[in-house]
């Protein structure tokens, strides 16, 4: 524990914080979900992509802190979750490491714990799945173990809980003793030269609250932090050239020019000699495990595609199908909620701001929760079960072609559906740039939104027979520009060297209820607390554009003509046509009005450009704007004849054309682009995706409109 | 050269060296695929983009361009 702070503070002296360390897929998640099932209160708090959990409870005379990290391999810093722990592990605010490794394959888990060993931390392991190994026939002798590597090994189970308490009851015994030295012994050729500067470091009492044998270790591996503090030391210059030499000569003893190689190597062969010391394999089962005889068949060189596809549709089927259910409800909820806090208030501005403005914008939001419940239930049953790596294996020759990588595909998928359940989904991807391509292309997927639009235009220029398959292409051919806009942007922006793809298939695992529920809750929460506070004041915003200014000549005008008229048919009309007027003058027609000579080429009207730009609020919005602008009242649906009339006797089909392009490419939706906006990681990905998606959508609609006068 | 790309389904290999660049070769060797590792190959996906190999009891995919930098020897 932290001296200084004991003296500090002696009332929370008894304070444990301690980060939970281990590889991926070893159970940790598990582990600590029983510790706290036990003893309870559970906290989040997540990051700006990657969460870490911190439980807290208390156990005997001490209060715990527990943070749990992210699953890492090694001390790289290759994804979000390996930085977010490296830079966890190396600021050490913490008191201690609970390393937790699979019993069922110790040998590549201690490969992390050599590499913790080196942070001059009090360590314990838990020696997960103890029951597992125990079923594969393997025994570890925990206590030899313990001896030898001058750490306390606890066995541990999550499923039996085995160990729990005697895991913490080490940490506080671990806690109120003096640490030990680690026992990790290296080859001859290491140990000679940390012998050696460590006989350097004590001739010029070298004064470090760690031991000389960890600096001798850390500089030789060129750890960073060791190098700044003796940086500035007058001992440096002399030091200098003897690390030089010493790094020399292990590079040479390993046949390596990266002094990592060298010592990653070390830790393998330390780690052998330990596993056949404590490890015993009862019996060598020769066939096959219950993984591989899945995997015969879910990765089937010809059936593995087929099954997946087939998943991924049912998976479609219950998010569109079981989700537009209580999404009916939702809406009815909005309105009605709408209708009687309007009742209430007197104020016309304040009544519209807060029940057109604020209900309705944040009701859209609350509308698609049942989706992304849905969804996010799917891909974590995806995930937890160890499919989705299979799926990757299965998919990345194709997509690679495409600049992108096999997990891509879900996004991807996703994006037919929602973009915002898409971008979310998004960070299965654990590579920045491969998320950040495939973010920008989801949008190429035509989402549920766009397609009333589609049905609109669809209807409006083709016959029945055809407006299918007219549809159906958009979809297909929105798909098929953005691979091509995948590869273009892999050989422009995203530019470089392919990242590698190197990925673990891990065990097939039966999910835990708990885990999915507590994974789709925090995200789903996330959601709506994030999207759902930009989206009211975003919605107001526009609120506040398409109603505002008011011109009180023009009310009182159509004021008393409607009074005057006296058919209700005349009556309706004559409110259209103030809408229509009134929203010319808003500030929202200003804009399409001012923006017209620009989407002059493209064959556009000022009602059109609108109906663009409210599109930017959300996609259902186009349709009831060129409703409103075609003056046929708010209450239209892509299924109204009038409007279908309207628009093929206003709207040339070359303008139509290059309008549906424009829609299929453009900007998504305000929430989905706020949603983009965060998974990308900064608002700079956003002035990003709307110049190459503007600038894409423009010249393709130029382009597009121009075919279509020849034809 | 004989290299994990070259490897036939159900074959045993050891690692020789890794000619990987800097970066590929901390992920490789975060996985335990060093100098003296054995390794079999699993299975291909289709069109031989991808290979699975089982390093100790760990499954791992590899793109066959990552396999190509693999060197190793029959055993």
């Amino acid at each position: 524990m932290n001296i200084q702070e004991d003296k500090a503070c002696p009332v929370i002296a008894k304070h444990l914080k301690i980060a939970l360390v281990g590889q991926p897929n070893v159970g940790k998640s598990m582990l600590i979900n029983s510790v706290s099932n036990a003893h309870l209160h559970v906290g989040n708090f997540s990051g700006v992509t990657v969460d870490k959990t911190e439980v807290l409870f208390d156990y005997k005379d001490y209060h715990f802190t527990v943070v749990d990290l992210p699953g890492t391999y090694a001390f790289t810093d290759y994804s979000i979750e390996e930085r977010v722990t490296h830079k966890y592990l190396s600021g050490g605010g913490y008191d201690f490491i609970i390393n937790v490794v699979d019993s069922t394959n110790l040998e590549k888990n201690l490969q992390l714990t050599s590499e913790l060993m080196s942070m001059n931390k009090d360590i314990v392991i838990a020696l997960n799945m103890s029951d597992e190994a125990k079923k594969e026939g393997i025994e570890i002798d925990a206590k030899y173990m313990s001896e030898l590597l001058g750490i306390p090994c606890i066995k541990t189970s999550a499923v039996t809980k085995e160990g729990i308490e005697e895991l913490l009851d080490a940490v506080v015994k671990v806690g109120s003793q003096t640490r030990q030295e680690s026992k990790l012994i290296f080859s001859e050729a290491v140990e000679e030269e940390i012998a050696r500067i460590v006989e350097y470091l004590q001739k010029h009492k070298h004064e470090a609250p760690n031991s000389y044998r960890n600096i001798a270790i850390n500089l030789l591996k060129n750890n960073k932090k060791t190098y700044e503090r003796l940086h500035d030391n007058p001992i440096w210059t002399e030091l200098q050239p003897i690390l030089i030499d010493a790094i020399k000569h292990i590079e040479l003893h390993h046949d390596s020019d990266d002094i990592k190689e060298a010592f990653a190597e070390e830790y393998a062969a330390f780690n052998k000699g330990i596993i056949t010391e404590v490890v015993k394999q009862v019996q060598t089962q020769e066939e096959k495990t219950v993984t591989q005889k899945i995997d015969d068949i879910l990765i089937h060189p010809l059936f593995g595609i087929p099954i997946f596809l087939f998943l991924m549709w049912g998976l479609f089927q219950l998010t569109f199908e079981v989700g537009s259910i209580p999404m009916e409800w939702l809406e009815a909820f909005f309105g009605w909620l709408g209708d009687t806090i309007g009742a209430t208030i007197a104020n016309e501005d304040i009544r519209s701001l807060i029940v057109d403005g604020v209900i309705a914008g944040v009701g859209a939001v609350v509308l698609f929760v049942p989706n992304i419940i849905i969804l996010f239930i799917g891909i974590a049953l995806l995930e937890s079960t160890g499919y989705m790596s299979r799926v990757a294996f299965l998919l990345d020759g194709f997509f690679h072609k495409f600049g992108l990588h096999g997990q891509s595909f879900i996004p991807l998928v996703t994006g037919f559906g929602c973009s915002i359940p898409a971008y979310m989904s998004a960070r299965i991807l654990k590579n920045d740039r491969d998320r950040l391509l495939t973010l920008f292309i989801i949008g190429f997927m035509s989402c549920g939104a766009k397609l009333p639009v589609y049905v609109l235009f669809a209807g409006a220029f083709f016959s029945a027979e055809m407006a299918g398959n007219v549809l159906f292409a958009i979809y297909i051919g929105g798909a098929f520009l953005g691979l091509i806009a995948a590869k273009i942007l892999k050989l422009t922006a995203f530019k470089g060297a392919d990242e590698p793809f190197v990925m673990e298939m891990p065990k097939y695992r039966l999910p835990s209820v708990k885990l999915i529920w507590h994974t789709v809750l925090t995200k789903t929460m996330m959601y709506l607390k994030k999207a759902g506070t930009f989206i009211a004041a975003a919605s107001m915003l526009i609120w506040f554009l398409s109603n505002y200014p008011h011109n009180l000549e023009l009310e009182e005008e159509f004021g008393t003509k409607i009074e005057l008229a006296s058919l209700a048919q005349e009556k309706k009309d004559l409110s259209n046509e103030l809408a229509v007027k009134h929203l010319e003058q808003s500030y929202l027609g200003t804009i399409g009005k001012f923006s017209e000579p620009l989407f002059e080429p493209l064959g556009f009207d000022w009602r059109m450009s609108v109906a663009l730009q409210t599109g930017l609020a959300a996609k259902e919005v186009v349709v009831s704007t060129l409703g409103v602008l075609y003056a046929l009242g708010d209450e239209v649906d892509e299924e109204s004849r009038t409007l279908v009339d309207a628009i093929s006797k206003n709207i040339s089909f070359a303008s139509a054309v290059a309008f549906i392009v424009v829609i299929m490419i453009y900007l998504p939706c305000l929430a989905a682009s706020i949603v983009f906006t965060r998974e990308a990681g900064g608002i700079k990905y956003f002035f990003y995706l709307f110049a190459f998606t503007s600038i894409l959508a423009y010249s393709l609609a130029f382009v597009a409109y121009n075919i279509a006068l020849l034809l | 050269m004989k290299t994990l790309k070259d490897c036939k389904k159900n074959q045993k290999v050891r690692v020789l060296k890794l000619h990987a660049p800097k970066e590929l070769k901390q992920r490789l060797i975060s996985f335990g695929i060093m100098k003296e590792a054995i390794l079999e190959v699993i299975e291909y996906a289709p069109a031989k983009s991808t290979i699975e190999v089982k390093i100790g009891k760990m499954h791992l995919a590899l793109r066959a361009r990552e396999a190509e930098l693999i060197e190793v020897e029959s055993i």
